[in-house]
């Protein structure tokens, strides 16, 4: 791309995100802040009951409530949704069954929302309670009763194992083997707003549903399916979601309550879920117990690794398939294993659905990974940071999994990160209760498939051009607060050498734009990204032909910056961009052009290769200073270092807020947030309830906890991505809680092998090493899973061709290798 | 229980001028503000006040707007996100905000703005850690508050410049 050796007027620019404005007066509007005449209100009823039977649901005197227009149960909604085509389970209202304290049973829809709720403790439903499933260990105790009728066996809802090369044997030759359980305790998203839709059926007659989605156009197709309406009839438009971190990518049962309400009703029907609702919606981090165990040579290099993890699901499958891949794939892209081996198992349980949260799988691995690294260096006697350095990946290299990694600036990011923080200079010299870790990551920019299998682009872009100079941008991807539109608006603006204020970013509506499969994954940049590139391109290809005769010049010689286009050989001479634009309309007509992307189709071939792939990887190396008080177990955390590769940073000010974001966030879940349950007495009928469903008792960071970030933005543009830019949304989170511990370790000597690292579980170990026992909490056993015989793949260097293969034949090849 | 309560009028001053409303009784202040008035700017996070989302001022004290009655306003003097715009301009505050990262999604960003707008009016030059205390009420989930206090100084230092 030659826009990359150009000099950039937009690009790397630090500038006002597009929609700045909008966010600092108030103006934007959220969907809770829509609002249209005869408008109703829908309230939902939901479980009280972990697991039961619904035997029978009498809303008949919530129906004589006064204000009530409609009362909606499971038998409104026969057909299920789930997001992934592997996992539909799930219906808008629960039919036969309930699964989590929260599942919703029933929706009153009433001329106001006092009314709803009034009707609401109007209808009789009966449960016939059922032992409820309270973690994986129970559910694979008892695979009766099932949660669901599908799924591998009993409550075991995806079972899947892996083996790139013998792992057996790779540990077998290492002069050591590390043997470590973890585990990273669910938490969520808790976005500030809450979900909200609003239903209506337009001039036309047509469903549209104006909802906080930052998936619209799988909403709009499971809209379809549920409802049995042709997506040609239904219009959905993502509201700016406030906050999404992942738990805004599942449709939610409110979602077809208001729009198959507002059908019935033909009028507009709005909900918005209270805070409560949010945390039992939720689809965010999974539990996840782990066993990790890596060979090492004397001289620090891994050999293998054999990793198993084991998922606290939930109630309902989400996008709990990916979920489990995502706790093994991308933890051989930082470093490089001769052999990788894991083995994933997600269960059912009795509890709000787990789904994707920032980093989708990957934080729970990454921690212990990261720990292990840091085990594993301290009983070498070596550095941390150079065992990480003597295993990087290289640019370009294939995983034992097939992995590609392409470009990584993770060695930069290692050694910033160490210049920054005083890496040498503090580890293991900091006071007694001081200490200072290290932990790296990274993560995909983009998903490599797209969720339902098709052939088509993942992203589409179209750019309207006219005489007036203003440049409309459609496209389909949602804006959640991470700055997609303003990524457009820059991509574009840079492209036709336009500064953003030209720009007008049309996003997220499927009723106008072209589709883009949505916030999720860290996609959008590159993905609408290398769109908006394409569309652009093309228009500043039919813009260069329509002037360049006036210029005297060539077309590849017409030069677009500043509002201005001119010969790349006569600077001085040339017109405005309106001017331009204003040829181009009179010679060929209305200026519009379409660009879309579909990622490159990735080396594996096996069976299930398709997670983990990304056309680009980006990559972080972080630093967390911490103070522990050893008489409390208070832990204080003065400062963090983040060295991130982005690649290139379109907009500074947003790449360094994605960071220091993503640390937070890191740092929140690390040190507190627990999305956690408790049975109730048996006398208080033995449910299975949330902990802490409020803001409150669900703690996180305030102000006033938050350190210092300092951020180095690792630029080295990538190839495959428009003007260089990797992911940034996800990464900069991952390492925060690895580094966390490892600070621990060097501050007072004790390891906390689980997440949240809180003040009790320090104290337990700094009690138990006073005792002379292992200074570690942690989880000490790992119960019998029973995983199904894995898939064997020979990795690239033992004469694979990225295909499945026989184990037998795999010692033959590599026998022959040697 | 009637379907359509009882309302009450009253009249609030709100971003400087007299705003007679009528409402349920019930109604808390976020409620009539955004429902009634149709000044949606003012975001609701929780209803609980656990969250900051819904701060307003109130006799230009920083209050939340979900744990107040409407019904005790009668009279006082509400400022919004909306009226902190001068004109066609921005607030410094706002600019600051939208220049320095300060806003993500925005969804916090009112809340935090009217808090600030406070702390400012009674401390022009508040330290670092007078903006983490003053905002600590706030919940922010997108920035990790970092641009959201350089925002605040950066704002602090142009209101200064423009009272000298």
């Amino acid at each position: 791309m030659n826009e990359t050796k150009k000099r950039l007027d937009v690009i790397g620019k630090p500038r006002r995100r597009v929609d700045g404005r909008a966010k600092v007066t108030g103006q934007l509007r959220f969907a809770d802040d829509l609002a249209l005449p005869r408008m109703l209100h829908a309230k939902l009823l939901r479980s009280p009951h972990p697991h039961a039977i619904v035997e029978s649901v009498d809303a008949e005197k919530a129906r004589r409530h006064p204000g009530v227009k409609l009362v909606l149960t499971g038998q409104d909604f026969p057909v299920p949704f789930g997001i992934m085509p592997v996992s539909v389970d799930e219906y808008p209202l629960a039919r036969e069954r309930v699964r989590y304290v929260g599942d919703p049973v029933a929706a009153v829809i009433a001329s106001d929302e006092q009314s709803a709720v009034e009707a609401l403790a109007l209808i009789e439903v009966r449960y016939k309670a059922l032992r409820p499933v309270c973690g994986p260990q129970d559910g694979l105790e008892h695979p009766e009763p099932r949660i669901h009728d599908y799924g591998e066996q009993g409550n075991i809802h995806r079972n899947q194992a892996y083996e790139f090369g013998d792992v057996d044997e790779a540990l077998r030759n290492a002069d050591f083997v590390a043997e470590d359980l973890f585990f990273y305790e669910g938490n969520t998203h808790l976005p500030m707003e809450q979900q909200a839709s609003l239903a209506f059926l337009d001039q036309d007659g047509k469903l549209q549903i104006s909802s906080s989605t930052q998936n619209p156009h799988y909403l709009h197709r499971q809209l379809s399916r549920v409802l049995q309406v042709p997506e040609s009839r239904i219009r959905v438009v993502a509201t700016p979601n406030g906050g999404g971190f992942g738990g805004k990518c599942d449709p939610g049962g409110h979602e077809f309550v208001v729009s198959k309400a507002a059908l019935v009703l033909g009028r507009p029907v709005k909900i918005g879920l209270t805070r409560e609702e949010v945390f039992y919606v939720h689809r965010g981090r999974h539990p996840v117990l782990m066993k990790m165990k890596t060979g090492v040579t004397k001289e620090g290099k891994l050999t293998g690794m054999h990793l198993q993890t084991l998922l606290d699901g939930g109630g309902y499958g989400s996008h709990g398939p990916a979920s489990t891949f995502y706790t093994g794939v991308l933890t051989p892209v930082t470093y490089h294993y001769p052999r990788f081996k894991f083995e994933a198992c997600r269960v059912f349980t009795n509890k709000p659905a787990c789904g994707p949260k920032r980093g989708h799988g990957t934080p729970q691995p990454r921690f212990g990974q990261e720990v292990q690294l840091d085990k594993i260096a301290e009983r070498l006697g070596m550095d941390p940071l150079e065992l990480r350095l003597k295993n990087l990946t290289k640019a370009g290299d294939l995983t034992a999994s097939w992995l590609r990694v392409g470009s990584t600036g993770l060695e930069d990011c290692l050694r910033k990160v160490a210049e920054i923080s005083d890496w040498k200079g503090k580890r293991g010299k900091l006071p007694q209760g001081r200490g200072v870790g290290l932990a790296c990551s990274t993560y995909m920019s983009g998903a490599g498939v797209a969720i339902y299998w098709n052939k088509m682009p993942h992203s589409g872009v179209q750019v309207l051009l006219d005489r007036s100079g203003t440049v409309v941008v459609y496209c389909g991807a949602t804006e959640i607060g991470q700055g997609s539109d303003d990524v457009l608006a820059a991509i574009v603006a840079e492209t036709l050498g336009v500064d953003t204020g030209s720009v007008r970013v049309v996003t997220g509506d499927t009723g106008i734009t072209p589709v883009d499969l949505g916030s999720y994954s860290s996609r959008v940049t590159i993905m609408a990204g290398n769109a908006a590139v394409q569309a652009a391109e093309r228009l500043r290809a039919s813009l260069a032909a329509a002037v360049c005769e006036t210029l005297g010049t060539l077309p590849d010689r017409v030069v677009f910056s500043q509002g201005k286009v001119f010969a790349a050989d006569n600077t001085g001479a040339g017109m405005s961009f309106v001017e331009a634009v204003t040829m181009a309309e009179a010679q060929l007509g209305t200026l519009s052009a379409v660009g879309s992307y579909s990622p490159p189709k990735p080396p594996g071939r096996y069976k299930g290769a398709g997670v983990g792939p990304s056309p680009a990887y980006s990559f972080s190396a972080c630093v967390v200073e911490a103070e522990v008080d050893e008489r409390t177990g208070w832990i204080h955390v003065p400062k963090i270092w983040m060295a991130h590769d982005i690649g290139r940073a379109l907009n500074p000010v947003l790449a360094r807020g994605q960071v220091i974001g993503g640390v937070y966030m890191g740092l929140s879940e690390a040190l507190m947030e627990e999305q956690s349950f408790r049975r109730l007495p048996e006398k208080l009928s033995g449910a299975l309830v949330h902990r802490a469903p409020s803001m409150l008792d669900y703690k996180s960071l305030t102000a006033l906890d938050m350190p210092e970030v300092e951020v180095a933005l690792i630029e080295d543009p990538d190839p495959n991505c428009p003007y260089g830019a990797k992911e940034v949304g996800q990464g900069p989170l991952l390492p925060v809680m690895p580094a966390l511990a490892n600070a621990i370790f060097d501050a007072v000597g004790v390891r906390i092998d689980e997440i949240p690292i809180t003040p009790d579980k320090v104290l337990r170990a700094l009690e138990a090493k006073a005792e002379g026992k292992a200074p570690r909490v942690g989880p000490d056993s790992y119960p019998s899973v029973p995983y199904p015989e894995p898939t064997f793949v020979l990795p690239p260097w033992e004469g694979g061709d990225g295909n499945e293969s026989r184990k037998g034949g795999e010692k033959r090849a590599a026998a022959a290798v040697v | 229980m009637a379907a359509i309560p009882e309302r009450v009028h009253l009249t609030m001053q709100v971003n400087g001028e007299a705003a007679p409303v009528s409402f349920a009784p019930y109604k808390t202040l976020l409620e009539v503000l955004r429902e009634d008035l149709g000044l949606t700017g003012t975001k609701h996070g929780c209803e609980l006040g656990e969250c900051g989302a819904c701060t307003v001022l109130v006799d230009g004290q920083p209050v939340l707007s979900c744990l107040a009655l409407a019904l005790e306003c009668g009279g006082r003097a509400i400022e919004t996100i909306e009226g902190v715009q001068r004109g066609p301009e921005l607030h410094p505050l706002q600019a600051a905000f939208a220049d320095c990262g300060g806003s993500q999604c925005g969804y916090c960003t009112p809340g935090v703005i009217m808090t600030a707008k406070a702390l400012l009016a009674r401390n022009p030059a508040p330290t670092r850690d007078e903006i983490r205390e003053a905002t600590a009420g706030n919940l922010c989930r997108c920035t990790g508050y970092q641009q959201i206090t350089e925002a605040i100084e950066s704002a602090a230092t142009l209101l200064r410049a423009e009272r000298t």
